[in-house]
């Protein structure tokens, strides 16, 4: 899924008069476009606050008072804490092995690292419970040494891991390529590590990407619906993440309190948006800035 | 070793591209790989029962048609927003164009619950479209609905660049030449941003085919009417069916395979485009 959300600067183009439409053109468009953003973006948005505050704030609060409620948010935030860190170090190695080095089947290899996006996201579940399941292919080995996975917190760190697993590696993979290998190896020629050349040289320049990759991951970590529901047995304060609580209690006609666990993962969502911003503005000052010192450009190029 | 620096300047190569292999196994391609295994189990004939019984071709049809449908949606409508986003000032621009990545950051169930509410019978648009017989939750519109939602990023997110690379020198010019603003859009942008725009379209089909969260609140999973396939996966494997949730699910990956090859196909054609122009 190349290209949906990458880290891309953006600018407003003046257009010159003779090509510029009539203003009635110019009003409906961007009225066609509010219109059509509306109904689809900010109304259901809209819709999930008002629905979550329908009863009133003490009634909103209360939702969160649920035992349920919070060992769900707790095992959303478990999960994605392992799942994050996890695929960031992937990502990093990855990058270093893919960017820094020549070598046959490269260009398979980002594919297949891009495979999970291809991948439904009930699919990405499904083939830890072939793999793990009771019925699996692991499943009787795993029974008899008293292991479980799936309906339990290892199969939703293994879902979550699959579905995040791109992010940081396609964010920051492009990038080092761009950097090339010529810092590095002037760092190694005045007697710097491997590690040090790591830490001091390519991470500082690789750190915008790698914090947006990071970004979107959590997002996506804290927000899988359909793989961790395959895996997660929906064991009420037990395997239930946060998207699976909002679930039940909405099947449950409960709906004050399934909008108001989505109204938290909304504001993350938002959150991630705002952030996501900043840090695409962010690294296009960090790009103007090495534009406009010639050492670094120099050595860029 | 003294070798080994001269080739490589830099370390580490062993390291990382074996911890990559080695991760990349565990986490995709052997799980993945289970999917082939449990289908062949099935033979031949048994795969093509389960993919052509009458329950999964009514799922297969609603897929495909509703992310047609809503890949088109945002074709067209993608294409005012990003020509929107690129060309014209208004107020609440930079909120806006922030906001069109929303699809991506919000949860699918929230997405759900959230399409639901508002398209219900009940529901802030829903009513007014049940006032004029459109039953837009529960139906096939419904499914509609939520997967333009969730394809609406892909179509204005890769058209942008392109919008912004476009050379106005050459609109200037057709314009100069006395062409209106409706031929240059025909003759001169359209043909320029055609790749980004079957690239997005393309992937925003592939996004709905696969999607599950945001659909099945909204779609009300009557099977034969408004079932998915993403669904119908879920409800064998909640049946113990493994074998039949496995093919089902390989069926899916190869159209994703199909559908990636076809945007490789999109990139290099217009690559050659742009050689020969």
């Amino acid at each position: 899924m190349a290209g949906a959300a990458s880290l891309h600067a953006r600018a407003t183009i003046v257009q010159p008069r003779a090509i510029a439409e009539p203003k009635l053109v110019r009003w409906t468009l961007i009225g066609t476009t509010l219109a059509f953003l509306s109904l689809f973006l900010f109304v259901p948005l809209a819709a999930v606050f008002y629905e979550a505050l329908r009863k009133g704030l003490s009634a909103y609060l209360h939702s969160f008072t649920d035992p349920a409620a919070l060992a769900a948010i707790k095992l959303t935030l478990l999960a994605a804490g392992i799942a994050v860190p996890v695929n960031l170090v992937f990502g990093l190695a990855a990058s270093w092995a893919i960017a820094k080095f020549q070598f046959r089947g490269k260009h398979l290899l980002i594919t297949l690292i891009d495979l999970p996006f291809a991948v439904s996201p009930v699919v990405s579940g499904m083939i830890y419970v072939l793999l793990y399941g009771a019925n699996g292919y692991l499943g009787p080995w795993l029974i008899a040494h008293n292991v479980q996975i799936i309906f339990a917190l290892p199969g939703i760190v293994l879902a979550t891991v699959f579905v995040t697993f791109p992010f940081v590696a396609r964010e920051v993979i492009p990038l080092m390529q761009s950097q090339g290998t010529q810092e590095e190896q002037a760092a190694m020629t005045l007697g710097a590590s491997g590690w040090q050349t790591f830490w001091r040289v390519t991470l500082p320049g690789v750190k915008w990407a790698m914090l947006y990759g990071v970004i979107l991951s959590n997002a996506r970590a804290m927000g899988e619906f359909g793989a961790v529901s395959v895996v997660s047995g929906h064991i009420r304060g037990k395997t239930n993440t946060m998207p699976l609580h909002v679930e039940i209690l909405y099947n449950e006609y409960n709906f004050v309190a399934a909008f108001a666990v989505a109204s938290l993962l909304a504001l993350l969502a938002l959150a991630t948006l705002g952030l996501k911003t900043l840090v695409e503005w962010r690294s296009a000052v960090a790009l103007a800035q090495a534009e406009a010192n010639p050492v670094v450009q120099e050595k860029a190029s | 070793m003294a070798r080994f620096k001269r080739h490589h300047a830099l370390p580490g190569f062993g390291l990382t591209m074996g911890f990559t292999l080695c991760y990349l196994s565990l986490i995709v391609l052997i799980p993945l790989s289970t999917l082939l295994l449990r289908s062949a189990g099935l033979g031949w004939s048994g795969l093509w029962q389960t993919a052509t019984s009458p329950r999964v071709l009514a799922a297969y049809k609603l897929t495909f048609g509703a992310s047609v449908i809503a890949a088109g949606i945002n074709g067209l409508f993608g294409f005012i927003v990003a020509w929107t986003l690129v060309r014209y000032r208004f107020p609440g621009k930079r909120f806006v164009d922030a906001m069109v990545d929303l699809p991506f950051a919000l949860p699918t169930a929230v997405s759900g619950i959230a399409l639901t509410a508002v398209y219900s019978a009940n529901g802030w648009i829903g009513r007014h479209l049940d006032a004029i017989g459109i039953k837009a939750a529960f139906s096939p519109l419904g499914v509609t609905i939520a997967l333009t939602f969730i394809g609406l990023p892909f179509v204005v997110r890769t058209l942008q660049p392109a919008l912004e690379d476009l050379d106005m020198e050459v609109e200037e010019a057709a314009s100069s030449l006395g062409a209106n603003r409706i031929q240059t859009l025909q003759r001169v942008i359209l043909p320029s941003v055609m790749p980004a725009l079957l690239t997005g379209f393309t992937l925003a089909f592939a996004r709905a085919i696969g999607e599950y969260g945001s659909v099945v609140f909204i779609s009300g999973n009557m099977p034969m009417k408004t079932e998915i396939v993403p669904l119908l996966i879920v409800s064998k494997l909640e049946q113990y069916d493994y074998a039949g949730a496995a093919a089902l699910g390989l069926s899916m990956l190869m159209i994703s395979f199909v559908i990636l090859l076809a945007i490789n196909g999109i990139q290099w054609w217009s690559q050659r485009h742009r050689a020969g122009a």
